[in-house]
């Protein structure tokens, strides 16, 4: 069996706990897009001090464990209309649909919520569609 | 400030996992996405091991009241299917096989992603400060007209 898989299911387990830990201590669902964007658009300011901190986290324990052990990198592609397209969609996706991968798909999917099963199906159909008409039939990534 | 503590807790042992699971690599997430090239199945691992303990806390969490710090816990889920979440699960598809970051991600590697990272999450602010507008369209072209 492939190390990848290997370090995908652990790093996975961890994502779990850090979820399960959101929701048995502060009584929240785990969803990214939710955190921030209630950060960004003003709807989450009243409980701007749970999101920021929860945030924190997210940005400093990666970079830390990126500095103690290099290299990290993300591969992500050099064309930069490639790249704001692809934020921009994440962007409005996200939010239309209440949720991304953490909070559909994780926190969603859990607890057999319909919502995130659906919206976790649309997304990775389309997210197929896409790759195989922009890589395949265009060339395009 | 307990919460605070757990707050900061949940979202470094979530930036962790995502570093360890190899999810800040788009290579990785576009290589789940590209069935028909080299096809790479590591997504559905980590899905997979982070759906196991989360499934066992949301039956903790059933069987209370309240969390553990005494905070209220998330309500029923809603069960309404509307076009605002399949129209957007669509969008947010087509992003995540462009550039192969979603938003948690896309914060956890911002640190070491470089320029293109920073873009990404310039852009994807500016489409998530776009959406109010985009749904309240929506929700008036799928109105039910009498």
């Amino acid at each position: 069996m492939p190390w990848d898989w290997v370090w995908g299911f652990a790093g996975g387990l961890m994502i779990g706990l850090a979820a399960s830990i959101y929701l048995l201590m502060n009584g929240r669902v785990m969803g990214i897009s939710g955190i921030f964007g209630g950060l960004l658009d003003g709807t989450g300011w009243s409980t701007w001090a749970e999101r920021l901190i929860f945030v924190s986290g997210l940005i400093a324990i990666p970079a830390a464990l990126a500095y103690l052990f290099p290299p990290a990198t993300t591969h992500i592609t050099t064309n930069w209309l490639v790249i704001i397209a692809g934020g921009l969609l994440v962007g409005v996706g996200t939010r239309l649909a209440n949720g991304c991968t953490s909070g559909h798909g994780v926190c969603g999917i859990s607890r057999l919520s319909l919502r995130g099963i659906v919206a976790t199906v649309f997304y990775i159909l389309a997210g197929g569609i896409t790759m195989a008409l922009l890589r395949h039939v265009l060339g395009v990534i | 400030m307990q919460k605070l503590f757990y707050g900061f807790l949940a979202g470094g042992l979530f930036g962790a996992g995502l570093l360890l699971s190899g999810m800040t690599d788009t290579t990785k997430v576009q290589g789940w996405l590209d069935v028909f090239g080299d096809w790479d199945p590591t997504l559905a691992l980590v899905m997979g091991g982070a759906i196991l303990p989360m499934a066992v806390a949301w039956r903790i969490a059933a069987r209370r009241k309240t969390s553990y710090l005494g905070l209220p816990l998330p309500e029923a889920p809603k069960r309404e299917v509307g076009p605002n979440l399949v129209i957007g699960s669509v969008l947010f598809g087509m992003g995540w096989a462009l550039a192969g970051l979603c938003p948690g991600p896309s914060l956890a590697s911002i640190s070491f992603g470089g320029w293109g990272g920073v873009i990404f999450l310039i852009a994807m602010s500016a489409g998530m400060l776009a959406a109010p507008a985009i749904r309240a369209r929506i929700d008036a072209g799928t109105a039910v007209k009498d």
